[in-house]
């Protein structure tokens, strides 16, 4: 694929021919889209109307209705409930995602050009650590994280996010120095430049839209992620996705607190979409399309 | 430059290091693992665990206790079938009509794209609430003045399709006779003769061998057991529909930003209508994204967790799959071993739909 990451994989092409023709066609067209997007989004009409409810407005006979009497009741809850979780998700996703993005941007440095014999079979193994169902390396994990006295520690579960975090920082990268001609790189070394002069100087300048993709991409990642955060963390760890699943899954259900932690939950993510969107979309190709 | 070329190897190794350990270094430990009773009573008083061959994978697919591990299984084959349908109707569906210049695109684009960057968690969360029987959807026809939906979403017990497992080695053994027919007569078609001989001779031999009850001896359940598509799983299917069709038209829509305009003007050049346009020249051109595509989200259904998590807890088998039982049974139920063959069944699994793409992707691209 072609990762000039400040170009947006999804951007109209400049047409030539105008055939943008009003009539009954373009009207079922947008009628169709308005409704899909309508069905999209009822989801977030849920979450929003039923958090700003008081727990006493929340009846199963009005629950598609606006609230009544406007309330932040259940986002205290949920924000008491949920800001040591909220605490725990900046200090795990920051370093994290920085190390994992840099370890990636070097490997991508090496795995483009400074290939070596193998390479080709060492890259798609590589590789294949992004697909896993990580199910089939949980218990050996677990183990080790005990055995290294990291179980239960948010620096155990950056270190595993680090970790399976590298395929695809690595992969990211590797596709977008591709991109850089050697023969940019082939001057620089004749003016002296070694491997580290070369990365400085050259590559690391116009690497920003490329750690910009990883970076969102990891963040969004890493924030979201269940499975590693609910088996490897201890009450006092856990990030705020598992804090929300026990949150939804304690006894009283208390609808409108679940969903204002639903909405503080996607809150940062859903932000760094809305303001980064193209390179969010970036980071999504880059994990289908030709690696 | 031979110095850089070391500093290179020493700068990459790291990286390499740690996937060596934490990818197949642990696969191999949850392979053995899956050969052992492994379980928490043995760790705890150090002892050591004993190797049983293949006995927790015999037991996973023909135990009486187990028969939650064959619903998953039953589970993932229906649930992936329908969330590949959904993605890839809507991702296409959408992509085509965001490519007719639409006012506003980027609007619509973000909407139908906003579900990828939630989690699963958040998604399950929200839909459980709106699959709630008794209000939510159900309820919504109401607002017309229509009777409530009556359908209990991921609650409900319907089931369809039943079949008997005992029956499931000939049911497979069947499917592939008619992938093999199916392949016979294609290359019968590209007037391939000796090619669709010899694979007609395979396919004659498969079916000799079924109806002599080959297939049928591979049971090895004793008693019947009914499984079935269970109608449940519609409520996860839409839930991550929600979530990943827009994927899938960002794929799409991606492919069809790369078909030139010349192409399609050609086309109407020589005569096509618009949806001829798209039959014959943009949707071919397409096949390999769909084939992307349903390899990325194929391995996405297999590996399943935190969604079925969040709307089952684990306690509603209409909607389990292996994910979330690898978990219950390694760390809830402490048994380590029957927890690390569910998951090495997951790896198989997985493994046949990615590695071959892996392969090709990256095969395709050294020809460049």
């Amino acid at each position: 694929m072609t990762t000039t990451a400040s170009t947006n994989p999804l951007a109209v092409q400049p047409k030539t021919a105008s055939s943008s023709r009003l009539g009954l066609g373009r009207i079922v067209i947008y009628g169709v889209l308005i409704i899909v997007a309508i069905l999209f989004l009822i989801p977030v009409y849920m979450v929003l109307v039923t958090s700003f409810k008081s727990i006493d407005q929340v009846s199963i006979d009005t629950m598609w209705n606006l609230p009544t009497a406007f309330t932040l009741d259940s986002f205290v809850r949920a924000i008491e409930r949920l800001t040591p979780n909220l605490i725990n998700s900046v200090i795990l996703v920051v370093p994290a995602t920085v190390l994992s993005a840099a370890l990636g941007s070097m490997n991508g440095y090496v795995l483009s050009k400074w290939s070596f014999r193998g390479a080709n079979i060492l890259f798609p193994l590589m590789l294949f650590g992004m697909f896993i169902p990580y199910q089939a390396i949980l218990i050996p994990l677990v183990q080790f994280m005990q055995k290294i006295n990291l179980y239960g520690s948010i620096i155990g579960l950056i270190v595993v996010h680090i970790v399976y975090g590298l395929p695809i920082t690595t992969l990211i990268f590797r596709n977008y120095y591709a991109e850089v001609p050697t023969e940019m790189l082939e001057a620089g070394a004749i003016d002296g430049a070694g491997f580290f002069g070369l990365y400085r100087h050259i590559l690391l300048p116009i690497s920003l839209p490329g750690f910009v993709v990883v970076i969102i991409w990891q963040f969004t990642q890493i924030w979201n992620e269940f499975l590693f955060g609910v088996t490897l963390t201890k009450t006092e760890s856990q990030p705020i996705t598992v804090a929300l699943q026990n949150l939804a899954g304690s006894q009283i259900v208390e609808w409108n607190v679940q969903m204002a932690g639903a909405f503080l939950t996607a809150l940062p993510t859903l932000l760094v979409y809305i303001l980064l969107g193209r390179y969010f979309i970036r980071g999504l190709l880059a994990g289908s399309i030709k690696g | 430059m031979n110095r850089d070329r070391v500093i290179a190897i020493l700068m990459l190794s790291p990286s390499v290091i740690l996937l060596a350990i934490f990818v197949y270094g642990f696969i191999g430990i949850t392979g053995y693992t899956s050969l052992t009773d492994s379980n928490a009573l043995q760790q705890l008083s150090g002892l050591p665990s004993n190797f049983i061959g293949g006995q927790n994978y015999t037991d996973l697919f023909t135990g009486a206790l187990n028969q939650r591990f064959r619903v998953d299984m039953v589970n993932t084959v229906f649930f992936t079938i329908l969330f590949i349908a959904v993605c890839l109707g809507v991702g296409i569906l959408l992509a085509v009509l965001l490519d007719q210049k639409i006012k506003g695109e980027s609007v619509f684009r973000t909407i139908f794209l906003f579900p990828m960057a939630l989690s699963f968690v958040v998604t399950g969360v929200a839909w459980k609430w709106l699959f709630n029987p008794t209000s939510g959807i159900n309820k919504l026809p109401t607002i017309v003045g229509l009777p409530a939906g009556q359908f209990q979403w991921f609650i409900s017990q319907e089931q369809w399709f039943q079949f008997n497992w005992q029956d499931v080695p000939q049911i497979l053994a069947i499917i592939l006779l008619g992938v093999v027919i199916f392949f016979a007569l294609r290359a019968w078609m590209r007037e391939q003769r000796q090619r669709s001989a010899f694979i007609a001779a395979i396919a004659l031999l498969l079916l000799i061998w079924i109806s002599f009850g080959g297939a049928a001896n591979l049971n090895g359940m004793k008693v019947p057991e009914k499984q079935g598509f269970n109608v449940a799983l519609v409520a996860v299917v839409i839930a991550a529909g929600w979530q990943m069709s827009g994927y899938t038209m960002a794929m799409y829509l991606a492919g069809l930003r790369g078909i030139s305009d010349d192409l399609r003007e050609a086309a109407r050049v020589d005569g096509a209508s618009e949806l001829d346009v798209y039959r014959y020249v943009i949707f071919p051109l397409l096949q390999p994204i769909t084939l992307s595509a349903m390899i990325i989200l194929g391995h996405i259904s297999l590996k399943i967790f935190d969604l079925v998590y969040t709307m089952g807890g684990g306690d509603n088998r209409y909607i389990d799959m292996p994910g979330l039982n690898m978990f219950f049974t390694t760390f809830r139920s402490n048994n380590f071993g029957q927890g690390a063959a569910i998951a090495i069944i997951m790896l198989i699994l997985v493994a046949i739909v990615i590695v071959p793409y892996l392969v090709s992707q990256l095969r395709s691209e050294t020809s460049l």
